[in-house]
């Protein structure tokens, strides 16, 4: 009686296009969902950080170095700040953590692939960071509200990571002989794999239903794809560089880019662990963990001793 | 040495210790022990490179010899680094890296308080601008100190060797050699040796709050100000030297 009270309340607020808040009633369902969506985009973030801040001390210059130290920061703020949303839903930052090293939790496939030459920092933050902002805008009309707040505040950041990523691409695409094939090289490897990002086709796409109906998401995944394409390919264009898509092609009747077949199979691979670096993000993950498990523990120690003390 | 090498130098070595410091604390990025720490150290190596930036563009208007800060950063070769060693030495675990923060920041606190009275207007200026960021900095170390100094015997431990270990390294951030002497006669930097008293006290009073002893006097190593190092910065330059190395016709 009280179930069917509470669940027409949530719906209420789903179809008036209000947010539900932390102290509103949710179905179990909709709360596991959104744990499982959101620590997962916090997990990227905080994997995210390793291939791009593993090229901060290679940066060939002082405002490279500054404008990618500040990017991967952000990022780790991000990370911070979807761990804080989703501990609204009731988990803690531990137990996230250990979803996330023991597999249980997942994060991008795209942080699955090796960052090996600077033009892979310009490729991230055209690509990658360009596909989470077509995610992350359609995301902030979600319906939970500190997941949408987190959204809006993210996407600015976000937004300067795909122009600074554009340009470290402009200046290479337009550089030495050598930066240009560097810069083709790295949209040839990151291209398909960020197309991935999106996801498995709406039909192919399990989570999608219910996930639309409670409008956790609001756009399906091929839709968010093909904006993110139709967006990108024209960037491409400007500074004279090849997607490495044959099929590629502009369609007027559909007023969008038509494009191959993704690799299902690869993403697959990668998304349970045969990915070329799944086993070293998670093992880095670990050993920071571990290393800094001393420094964690002495904190909370002296935090308890200054609290008798003041007690 | 004229007025005008001495004050190249002068900048440069503040420069390069920005610059190295900077470059080692951006080593712990999506390493740190908390997330929190993942962006107050990378937070720290940004106001640091900002200022190695800021002051090493002044270092090369002053030499006036069409060299970019960037120039200085990346075309310079090991003996042509004039930091001190303190500053270059390896993250180690996390009260290594506090150590190293709590001498240095507590250094740079007393310097650029000086500093900031300084008759050359731009140092001036910029040192003006570092105290704020260097509050911070000796908050954040000051504050891990005692936490580490007076958490679990093994943090107590570690954090002790630490000190122990890199305090070899601090007399050099107190000399002065002829750029100084040069520099203190027009009123352009204050005599860092008459830092030291203060210093000590500063750093004793850390310790001795954090449980910790204090280190036992012993010999001071130095070099790096006239650019003999540890073995420790080829392998700094290396890393982030290569690329303009490797392209020396590629703009980034
Ligand atoms: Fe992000
Ligand atoms: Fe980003």
């Amino acid at each position: 009686m009280n179930e069917q009270k509470n669940l027409e309340g949530f719906e209420k607020i789903i179809n008036a296009d209000k947010k539900v808040e932390p102290r509103d009633w949710m179905p179990e369902d909709y709360r596991k969902h959104l744990i499982r969506q959101i620590s997962q985009h916090g997990h990227s973030e905080i994997i995210g950080m390793q291939p791009e801040g593993n090229w901060i001390t290679r940066a060939p210059s002082l405002r490279a170095k500054l404008i990618l130290l500040a990017k991967v920061q952000d990022e780790a703020g991000h990370g911070l700040y979807l761990y804080s949303a989703t501990e609204t839903l009731g988990i803690s930052r531990e137990e996230l953590v250990e979803q996330l090293q023991t597999g249980k939790a997942k994060y991008s496939t795209i942080f699955n692939y090796p960052a090996v030459t600077w033009a892979d920092m310009g490729t991230i933050g055209w690509l990658v960071d360009g596909a989470a902002i077509v995610n992350q805008i359609s995301l902030q009309r979600t319906s939970y509200g500190p997941y949408s707040r987190a959204m809006i505040r993210i996407c600015k950041e976000e937004s300067f990571h795909q122009r600074q990523g554009y340009e470290i691409m402009t200046h290479m695409a337009r550089g030495t002989a050598e930066q240009r094939e560097m810069a083709q090289d790295a949209l040839n490897r990151w291209w398909w794999p960020s197309l991935m990002m999106f996801g498995p086709h709406d039909s192919n796409s399990p989570n999608t239903g219910k996930a639309i109906r409670w409008k956790i998401k609001r756009d399906s995944n091929d839709d968010l794809r093909q904006r993110f394409i139709d967006k990108t390919a024209k960037q491409a264009d400007v500074i004279g560089l090849t997607i490495p898509d044959p099929k590629l092609q502009w369609n007027d009747e559909r007023g969008h880019y038509d494009f191959g077949e993704i690799d299902w199979a690869e993403f697959d691979r990668v998304v349970k662990g045969d990915g070329p670096c799944n086993k070293q993000r998670i093992a880095h993950h670990l050993k920071a963990h571990k290393d800094g498990a001393w420094v964690r523990e002495a904190a909370s120690v002296y935090a308890a001793k200054r609290a008798k003390k003041a007690a | 040495m004229t007025k005008q090498e001495a004050l190249f130098k002068y900048t440069l070595r503040l420069g390069d210790n920005s610059l190295i410091l900077g470059h080692r604390l951006s080593e712990w990025s999506s390493y740190a022990p908390i997330l929190e720490e993942d962006l107050a150290l990378t937070n720290i190596a940004l106001d640091l490179i900002g200022r190695a930036q800021a002051l090493l563009k002044y270092a090369a208007e002053i030499e006036s010899k069409a060299r970019t800060e960037d120039d200085l950063v990346f075309k310079r070769a090991e003996r042509q680094f004039l930091n001190v060693l303190l500053l270059e030495q390896p993250n180690g675990d996390f009260a290594m890296t506090i150590a190293r923060q709590i001498f240095n920041s507590a250094f740079e606190l007393l310097l650029f308080e000086e500093l900031s009275k300084s008759k050359d207007e731009m140092l001036a200026s910029l040192a003006t601008k570092c105290l704020k960021e260097v509050k911070y900095h000796w908050r954040h170390a000051y504050d891990w100190l005692q936490r580490l100094g007076d958490g679990t015997d093994e943090s107590h431990a570690r954090m002790q060797k630490a000190i122990n270990d890199l305090w070899m390294f601090t007399g050099e951030l107190f000399e002065i050699d002829e750029v100084e002497t040069i520099l203190i006669n027009d009123a352009i930097v204050i005599d860092t040796r008459e830092l030291h008293d203060k210093w000590l006290t500063k750093i004793s009073d850390a310790i001795k709050t954090a449980t910790l002893t204090h280190p036992a006097e012993g010999y001071m190593q130095t070099g790096g100000r006239i650019g003999i190092h540890t073995e420790n910065l080829g392998f700094i330059l290396a890393e982030m030297q290569y690329l303009p190395r490797a392209y020396p016709d590629a703009k980034w």
